[in-house]
């Protein structure tokens, strides 16, 4: 842990074998999940844009482990895991993927915007940068209703430029907001590393007056530490906190990007041989005797079908009828007149 | 009409070339940077050519210090295009989707657009070009299909462009660059590489503020810009084919400040009128345009002014074949004026 002022956490984390077995299924959950994504968008079941976190799942499993579903978090554009992370289930992910009535935002939103209200889950945003403030707003009705709660507000390197970033932290510290802004530092804003992009990298302390710290983004338990801790520090009222979790991502920005140019293939096999943060709760599994490699493997196998299962459900499901174009524009559709080629204002339903 | 096909025969002198959209639009960023020692481009990514490539090849040709990124701040972009286009430098910045236009627009619409007045002429930002990729691409969504054009039309000091293709845009662009107004410049991206024609290589300029007949007729004016121009040709055709309808279509080509006078001479000839445009039909730049006919051409109209456009609804994803005003309802809405 990297600290800007403020006190480092414990390096001595506590979990257990039910918590690192729950982990490993969940992370590894996300991976498959991520690459049945891959292939659907290259055989065009899913359109648009997608972008995919493989590599990044210590981040959502970490974080939830230190948390409850009463804490809000909000992200950008690379949400399907994190929409697993809040209790989504994969059916929603495949069928908002391919756009379909049975997705999490039913069909509307697709890859970008996922949304679980039940859980606090708050998106899905497009808008680089767009949910920072929006994260200050949240953390304001924890803090004004008296909840033991704070928010968690994602962003990225790339975003981390962004201006409305420093006015939410400015505005987040003079009302000691209980906001913790994580940046998921992948190194790469779409194709620009982060030295091109930032003058400072230290993500970490860019909340000058507000403390931040860095942790191994590729290490479940050291985000669960960090999330825990910043948590702790929010909803003691001394206000929000700046957490920078250094991880990677294999895929390029979107799947329209080899994310090959701007970086070697080494550097990206390098990550996945040394970093990986699903085998790294898989060896730790191992190694502590929690489960024999028969038994992960039988779960992995068991995963896998349920993904494949999970995939053809949004295949077989159904697209949104032609009205929902015009649904959930204002409260009350029913008001709503698209007017098509006539000036005489006739509702379309 | 004079002017333009006047510019586009000296054009047709030149040599010319098979190019598409992106070509066209790099040939002039090139003629710019060769020509304007205070020309600079920025934005996300447009030093190793900008992800439509637009900007390929251009800081290799004329230096890494003229073509140059900026970090992810649409605002910030915006604000130091202004800075340095008030000190007299051409600046060309990229938004590299219309879509994220939006934290810029302040600086766009409260200081880009002001100075000139506010300063009473002493300083002016007509250095200032914003190209931004606009419009639907068939997968695009929320975020990567808006026509944001009427927000910007809505502000005097500004001037807003779209071309309809590689010649237009090389033309209108270079005319942009130089015009001594700020210009924002929307490019369809749906046209970027399946728009291919003879472009002119050399340096030529499209006038700015001058509609374009595309094709002639004598029954109905449509009226559109961008990649709906070809929508409203292809429903011409149609049109002609199967119901006898000679329509007149005019790509408005400058938005801001709009042709009103081949607009009102069209709608005069024809005595009906279609707009058509992506973006929502509820003060959209269509409903300037109706207005503005309404007012000057009552007693000549034979029929109602029509708008066929996107719906009152964000740009939607797995509806955008509904949403957006395809040729179809084009020519339901030519029924329906001329039946009237």
């Amino acid at each position: 842990f990297v600290m800007h002022r403020a006190d480092a956490p414990s390096q001595t984390v506590t979990t257990s074998a039910s918590e690192l077995t729950q982990m490993y299924r969940d992370m590894y959950l996300m991976r498959r999940l991520e690459i049945a994504s891959d292939v659907l968008y290259k055989s065009k079941f899913i359109r648009g844009f997608c972008h995919l976190y493989d590599g990044q799942e210590a981040i959502c499993v970490g974080m939830e482990a230190a948390l409850t579903y009463d804490d809000c978090i909000i992200t950008s554009y690379r949400d399907h895991c994190t929409f697993l992370g809040r209790g989504g289930s994969m059916e929603e992910v495949f069928a908002e993927l391919l756009g379909r009535k049975t997705g999490c935002a039913k069909g509307k939103g697709g890859s970008m915007h996922m949304y679980l209200k039940k859980n606090n889950f708050y998106g899905g945003n497009g808008i680089v940068g767009a949910q920072s403030p929006l994260g200050a707003g949240l953390a304001f009705a924890q803090k004004y209703k008296g909840m033991p709660n704070c928010t968690l507000t994602l962003y990225g390197d790339g975003a981390a430029n962004q201006g409305q970033l420093a006015e939410a932290m400015n505005m987040a510290a003079l009302w000691d907001l209980p906001v913790v802004f994580v940046c998921e530092n992948n190194h790469y804003g779409m194709g620009t590393s982060e030295d091109r992009s930032s003058k400072s990298a230290l993500y970490y302390t860019r909340g000058d007056y507000v403390p931040g710290m860095k942790a191994d983004g590729m290490d479940a338990l050291a985000v669960k530490q960090a999330v825990a801790y910043a948590k702790e520090h929010c909803v003691s009222g001394k206000g929000p906190f700046v957490l920078e979790l250094d991880t990677y991502r294999y895929h390029g920005h979107s799947m329209s990007d080899p994310g090959s140019t701007y970086r070697t293939r080494d550097e990206v096999s390098g990550v996945r041989q040394e970093r990986d943060p699903v085998d790294r709760i898989r060896k730790l599994l191992l190694e502590h005797d929690i489960a024999k490699d028969t038994e992960l493997k039988a779960w992995e196998k068991d995963i896998r079908k349920q993904i494949d299962k999970a995939v053809d459900f949004a295949k077989a499901s159904a697209l949104p009828e032609a009205g929902a174009l015009y649904e959930d524009v204002l409260v009350d559709a029913g008001d709503i007149t698209a007017r098509t080629v006539s000036n005489d204002y006739t509702p379309l339903r | 009409r004079g002017a333009a096909s006047a510019a586009a025969q000296a054009a047709a002198e030149q040599g010319t070339a098979r190019t598409n959209l992106v070509g066209a639009i790099n040939s002039a960023l090139d003629i710019t940077l060769e020509r304007d020692p205070t020309a600079c481009i920025f934005g996300e990514d447009v030093a190793f050519g900008g992800v439509f490539r637009c900007t390929a090849g251009l800081g290799e040709k004329h230096g890494a210090h003229r073509v140059f990124n900026t970090p992810l701040c649409e605002q910030g972009i915006a604000g130091f295009g202004v800075g340095l286009a008030a000190q007299g430098h051409t600046a060309i910045a990229e938004i590299q989707f219309a879509d994220y236009i939006f934290p810029a627009f302040d600086q766009l619409v409260n200081e880009a657009a002001k100075y000139r007045y506010r300063s009473g002429g002493a300083f002016d930002v007509g250095g200032l070009t914003v190209r931004a990729p606009c419009g639907a691409v068939g997968h695009g969504g929320h975020y990567h299909s808006q026509s944001p054009e009427a927000y910007f039309a809505h502000t005097p000091g500004l001037v807003v462009v779209m071309p309809r293709g590689p010649r237009e845009a090389k033309g209108l662009l270079l005319s942009s660059i130089r015009s001594r107004d700020p210009t924002i410049v929307l490019e369809p991206k749906a046209l970027y590489r399946t728009a291919v024609e003879e472009v002119p290589e050399g340096d030529f300029e499209i006038p700015l503020g001058v509609a374009d007949v595309v094709r002639e007729g004598s029954d109905i004016t449509l009226v559109g810009w961008g990649a709906q121009v070809h929508v409203l040709s292809a429903a011409a055709e149609k049109a002609e084919a199967e119901l006898g309808v000679d329509c007149e279509v005019i790509d408005l080509r400058t938005l801001l400040p709009w042709d009103r006078a081949t607009v009102e001479a069209s709608a005069q000839k024809t005595g009906r009128l279609i707009v058509s445009h992506e973006a929502p039909v509820t003060a959209g730049l269509g409903a300037e345009i109706v207005a503005h006919v309404a007012d000057r051409c009552f007693l000549r109209m034979e029929s109602p002014p029509l708008r066929v456009c996107g719906y009152d609804t964000p740009f939607p994803l797995v509806h955008e074949c509904y949403y957006v005003p395809d040729e179809l309802r084009v020519i339901e809405a030519i029924k329906k004026s001329i039946q009237f």
